[in-house]
């Protein structure tokens, strides 16, 4: 199909998350649900990975309190193009509530992957980097190769935030890896390493 | 001279502020109502909290997950309208047994004007519980702080969804004719 073949093009997903997680240091790393998580979980599971498995749309919000929360660490929102699309509104939430450690990753395969591979609104011409940008989040960018997306990694690491990429990979599904699924395991799991006892406070 | 039961009528949103402040609360996150514009211009002013508006109210519930996981608390304001967006978001609190506290103003239930709110203020209590929420609400503006206070410990001390309803007997009437 030539759909197929098209949509084929692209970075390979998983060696771009696995670049985006490479280098992180204690950052504190948020994965929407899906593909985002899976792919995070298969290159580079982490204490400090909070993995989500529902909750469509709330990705970058939920890292948005984490990032007021921990002001001294980076977070990295992972998350698919569908998923930011759920929740859209929120890039001008935090375009006004302006986190300087925030990052917003998006893998964007222009598909809803986790259900048939429908194409989505990305796929269908909607610039997510523009809607970033007209809602004021003025680091945003649109990333369609390894060398452009290793030029951002400074960004994502050390730039003023909020920052906002918008990673355009092949519509290709990658082998099923899957993470533990059990939010109350996941909470404990990531507060623990973060806040040590004051977790169980 | 103000009565006892007007200086209350006017005084409650401070009551409130006092409240959170005293728990900890260090983030406020708000979909404008007119009951807690007095509220939401005190958090503003407020250093050790940070403030943030939303476009809609789910977007405060995965805030608020966020907040936590970092070792916050947060609270998060909207009027009873808005309890029908959260609803999917909510799911992340029952199954990370998050706590989340929520302080709902509603519509639709006493001395309305608009027929649009009855239909979400009516369900408003039984959509939350549906959803795992634990739901207290206060009909007296002198009940508002004990209340509250007992919902923020019990949210943040259990690791609950936790909601306080304020009922409009608390708010008075909305003036359509300004």
């Amino acid at each position: 199909m030539a759909a197929k073949k098209t949509s084929a093009k692209g970075m390979d997903r998983r060696a771009v998350v696995a670049a985006l997680v490479k280098d992180r240091g204690d950052a504190l790393v948020v994965t929407g649900l899906g593909s985002s998580t899976y792919d995070t979980f298969a290159v580079g599971d982490h204490d400090l990975n909070f993995y989500l498995w529902g909750g469509m749309g709330g990705a970058a919000m939920a890292g948005l309190g984490l990032a007021l929360a921990q002001p001294k660490r980076r977070v990295l929102v992972i998350t698919g193009d569908g998923e930011m699309l759920m929740g859209i509104g929120s890039l001008a939430t935090i375009a006004v509530a302006a986190p300087k450690n925030l990052a917003i990753a998006v893998i964007d395969n222009g598909h809803y992957g986790e259900t048939g591979m429908q194409r989505a609104h990305t796929g269908l011409g909607v610039d997510i980097t523009g809607m970033a940008k007209a809602a004021g989040i003025k680091s945003s960018t649109t990333l369609r190769s390894m060398n452009a997306l290793k030029a951002w990694l400074k960004t994502w690491h050390h730039k003023s935030g909020p920052v906002f990429a918008d990673i355009k990979v092949a519509a290709v599904p990658a082998p099923m890896r899957l993470p533990m699924r059990d939010g109350t395991a996941i909470k404990h799991r990531f507060r623990t390493a973060l806040l040590g006892n004051a977790a169980f406070d | 001279m103000q009565t006892d039961q007007q200086t209350r009528a006017t005084v409650w949103p401070d009551d409130i502020f006092e409240v959170l402040k005293e728990n900890g609360v260090t983030q406020v996150a708000y979909v404008p109502d007119a009951g807690h514009s007095k509220l939401i211009n005190r958090c503003h002013a407020e250093k050790t909290m940070k403030t943030v508006v939303l476009t809609t109210e789910e977007e405060g519930v995965a805030m608020m997950a966020g907040s936590f996981m970092g070792g916050a608390k947060g609270v998060l304001l909207m009027q009873s309208s808005g309890v029908g967006n959260c609803i999917n978001m909510l799911s992340m609190f029952q199954e990370c047994r998050l706590p989340i506290l929520m302080l709902v103003t509603m519509r639709g239930v006493w001395g309305e004007f608009n027929p649009w709110q009855v239909p979400m203020g009516g369900s408003t209590a039984k959509a939350l519980e549906n959803a795992g929420v634990i739901v207290h609400s206060v009909e007296h503006a002198e009940e508002i702080k004990e209340t509250l206070h007992a919902c923020a410990r019990l949210a943040f001390n259990t690791h609950r969804p936790v909601a306080v309803l304020i009922q409009q007997r608390v708010i008075g009437f909305k003036n359509w004719s300004k």
